[in-house]
C-alpha cells in the first residue's frame, strides 16, 4: 500500500481512458500525456491497461508500506527516495517503508508514476481513471488528498530491472511548443486570410489550462458568419472557436459535445507535448494532411515497441 | 446515396475521426435518421470503430486507422446509406422513460417566476410541462444530461443572464426554448421548476444512464412525500423506473 502524505497540486490515479460512454455524455478521462503513461508502464514492467498517477505542477509525497518497483517520467518533479535524488525516466526499487517525494516542476508540467502492479482503484465503466467533473473512477472519483491510501495490484507482467531510459527516448519540454494540426470539419467557416493568421502566430495559454482543454489567447479567428453551429461531438485535440474568437483545445476531460466551429485538431501524436505546457506557455500551429498525421502516429507505435523490447531485454 | 438524404456529408474530424453530417437542421425526422444509421453501424460488423456519438444531425465515429483506413470506412458507410430505404425509416430499440418531478417550493425556486413571465397560473406550467413526451435527441454538457426537443412555445422563457454556479443534481429547468435536468452538480442558466429524485447518471447501477439518445422522457407531477419515497428508494438501489418501449406518438 501507499500512503498520500503530501497531496501536491493535482494528483489523480488514470489509465488509458473510460472508451465507449461519450454518446452518454461521459467524458473519456485517462493520461493526459500518453506518451510518458505508456512508458513509466513500461519501465515498471506493468501491462499497457495499468492504472499510474499523474501529477500536476507540484508534486505529491508517498509513503511506501512494502518494498515496490516504481517508475517515473513524463516532466522532471526532481524525485527522491529517501531524500537521495533518482533520474527521471528511471526505475527503481523502493524499500519498505521508504519515501518518494515529487517537488516543483523544473520541465514540463505533467509527471508519471507507476508501480509494478498498478494503481489498484476500483475499475468503474471498464477504466480507472479519474474523472472529477463526473465524480467517477480514480480514488472516490476525485484528486488525491493527504491520508489516502492506495492498494497496489498484483498484475505485473514483463521483465522488471533498474534502468535508465535511453536519452533518444526521453522528449525535452520547452515553454514554447509548435503542434501539428489536421483541418477540422467547420475550417470553411473561417476565410483563408483568418486561418493564414491562425497557423503563422503563436498563442499563450492562459489561466484556464486543465484536463479539461486549454484556452489560448493570441490573434483572434474570427469566422466569416456565426461561430456557433448546432452541438455535436468534440473529441480529444478538437480546437474549438468560440464566438470571443480565441481557440480552445478540448483535452482528457472534456465535454463529449460542443456548439462552436473546430477549425481543426490537434493531431493525436502531438498530444502529449501541449500536456506538458501550462499557464504562460506558447504554442504554434502548423498545418499537416492526415497521411502526415498516420506517419507521426506509425513512428510513436515504433517508439512503444522499441521501448517495450528494450526494456525487456 | 439514398434519396432521403440528399445534403449527407462525410467530414474528416482528425486522425481517428470521421463524422456523418446528415441535414444542416435540427427536427425529429433528421435525428431519428441518426438513429437509424447509428443503429445499423452499432449491429455492422466493421472491423475498427472503436466508439460513436449520434448528436442532433451527425454521428461522430471513433475508428482505429490502423485497422480500418478512413476510405475503407467511406465505402462501408456509403454502402449501409444506399441499403437504406427511406419509407420505411425505423428506430428500434426507442423507449419513453417516465420521469418523476416534484414542482415548485425549495426544488423548484422559479416555477412562479416561469408562471409570472409566460401569464400562466404555476399548476398550468406543470400541466404543460408535463402533456407532452419529449424527443431526446442528444446526450452530452454532463453525463446523462439530454438535450431535448417538443418543449410547448407557451412555456418559452429566456435563459437567465447570470449562470447558478452550482444546480443541484435532479434539477428541472426551462431555458429559451428548451427543457431538460440536471444529471450532475454543475453550473446551469435554466429557470428551475421542479427536481427529480431519479438519478440519470449513476455508475453503480448496472445500467448507469437512464436515457439513451433517441429515446423519449415524458416528466410527471409528485408530491414531496412521493419526492423523499422515491428517493429512499434511488438511494437504496430498489428504484425501478417506468420505462414504456416505443414512444407515444408511434403509429405501430
Amino acid at each position: 500500500m501507499i500512503t498520500v502524505i503530501q497531496q501536491g497540486l493535482f494528483t489523480t490515479v488514470q489509465d488509458e481512458g473510460r472508451w465507449g460512454y461519450q454518446a452518454y455524455g461521459l467524458p473519456v478521462a485517462g493520461m493526459m500525456d500518453r506518451y510518458s503513461g505508456r512508458i513509466v508502464n513500461m519501465l515498471a514492467g506493468n501491462k499497457e491497461q495499468a492504472a499510474v498517477l499523474e501529477m500536476t505542477g507540484l508534486g505529491a509525497v508517498f509513503k511506501f508500506d512494502e518494498e515496490q518497483f516504481v517508475a517515473v517520467g513524463g516532466a522532471d518533479m526532481g524525485v527522491r527516495v529517501n531524500g537521495t535524488a533518482v533520474p527521471n525516466w528511471s526505475a527503481f526499487f523502493v524499500p519498505k517503508n521508504g519515501e518518494v517525494r515529487f517537488a516543483e516542476v523544473v520541465s514540463g508540467y505533467r509527471s508519471y508514476m507507476a508501480v509494478r502492479g498498478g494503481i489498484d482503484v476500483p475499475v468503474v465503466l471498464g477504466s480507472r481513471s479519474t474523472c472529477v467533473k463526473a465524480g467517477v473512477g480514480g480514488y472516490e472519483g476525485r484528486p488525491l488528498r493527504q491520508g489516502d491510501v492506495l492498494a497496489i495490484g498484483q498484475q505485473g507482467q514483463g521483465q522488471h530491472r533498474e534502468q535508465i531510459l535511453p536519452d533518444d527516448f526521453v522528449p525535452t519540454y520547452d515553454n514554447k511548443i509548435t503542434v501539428r494540426v489536421i483541418l477540422g470539419p467547420q475550417h470553411t467557416m473561417f476565410s483563408e486570410e483568418v486561418m493564414a493568421d491562425f497557423f503563422a502566430k503563436p498563442y499563450t495559454v492562459t489561466k484556464q489550462a486543465d484536463r479539461v482543454g486549454y484556452r489560448l489567447t493570441g490573434t483572434r479567428i474570427l469566422p466569416i458568419g456565426k461561430a456557433d453551429i448546432i452541438s455535436d461531438a468534440m473529441y480529444q485535440g478538437a480546437i474549438q472557436i468560440a464566438s470571443h474568437g480565441m481557440p480552445f483545445i478540448m483535452l482528457a476531460d472534456h465535454q463529449t459535445t460542443g456548439g462552436f466551429a473546430k477549425l481543426g485538431y490537434v493531431i493525436q501524436s502531438d498530444l502529449p507535448k501541449i500536456a506538458q505546457v501550462k499557464t504562460g506557455d506558447s504554442i504554434r500551429f502548423c498545418c499537416v494532411n492526415e497521411a502526415e498525421a498516420l506517419v507521426a502516429l506509425r513512428e510513436e507505435q515504433q517508439v512503444y515497441r522499441v521501448v517495450s523490447d528494450i526494456v525487456a531485454r | 446515396m439514398s434519396k432521403c438524404m440528399p445534403d449527407v456529408k462525410l467530414l474528416t474530424a482528425g486522425e481517428y475521426g470521421l463524422v456523418i453530417e446528415f441535414a444542416a437542421e435540427i427536427s425529429p425526422a433528421v435525428n431519428r435518421l441518426v438513429q437509424q444509421v447509428a443503429g445499423l453501424l452499432a449491429g455492422s460488423s466493421i472491423n475498427g470503430i472503436i466508439e460513436m456519438v449520434p448528436t442532433y444531425r451527425t454521428i461522430m465515429i471513433y475508428f482505429d486507422p490502423f485497422m480500418i483506413t478512413r476510405q475503407e470506412l467511406t465505402a462501408c458507410i456509403e454502402r449501409l446509406l444506399g441499403g437504406i430505404d427511406c419509407e420505411s425509416s425505423q428506430v428500434t430499440g426507442a423507449k419513453t422513460v417516465y420521469v418523476p418531478v416534484c414542482y415548485g417550493g425549495v426544488l423548484g425556486p422559479d416555477l412562479e417566476y416561469v408562471a409570472r413571465y409566460t401569464g400562466l397560473a404555476a399548476a398550468e406550467v406543470i400541466v404543460l410541462h408535463t402533456a407532452v413526451p419529449y424527443l431526446i435527441y442528444m446526450l452530452g454538457f454532463t453525463p446523462g444530461f439530454p438535450y431535448l426537443g417538443g418543449l410547448p412555445a407557451q412555456l418559452t422563457v429566456p435563459r437567465q443572464e447570470k449562470p447558478r454556479v452550482k444546480v443541484p443534481a435532479g434539477s428541472v429547468g426551462i431555458g429559451g426554448s428548451q427543457t431538460g435536468l440536471y444529471p450532475v452538480e454543475s453550473p446551469g442558466e435554466w429557470w428551475l421548476i421542479g427536481r427529480t429524485p431519479v438519478k440519470a447518471f449513476n455508475p453503480k447501477n448496472s445500467q448507469p444512464f437512464l436515457f439513451s439518445p433517441g429515446d423519449y422522457l415524458h416528466f410527471y407531477a409528485i408530491s414531496v412525500d412521493e419526492y423523499f419515497a422515491i428517493r429512499r428508494q434511488v438511494e437504496a438501489g430498489t428504484y425501478i423506473p417506468r420505462i414504456c418501449q416505443g414512444s407515444e406518438g408511434d403509429t405501430k
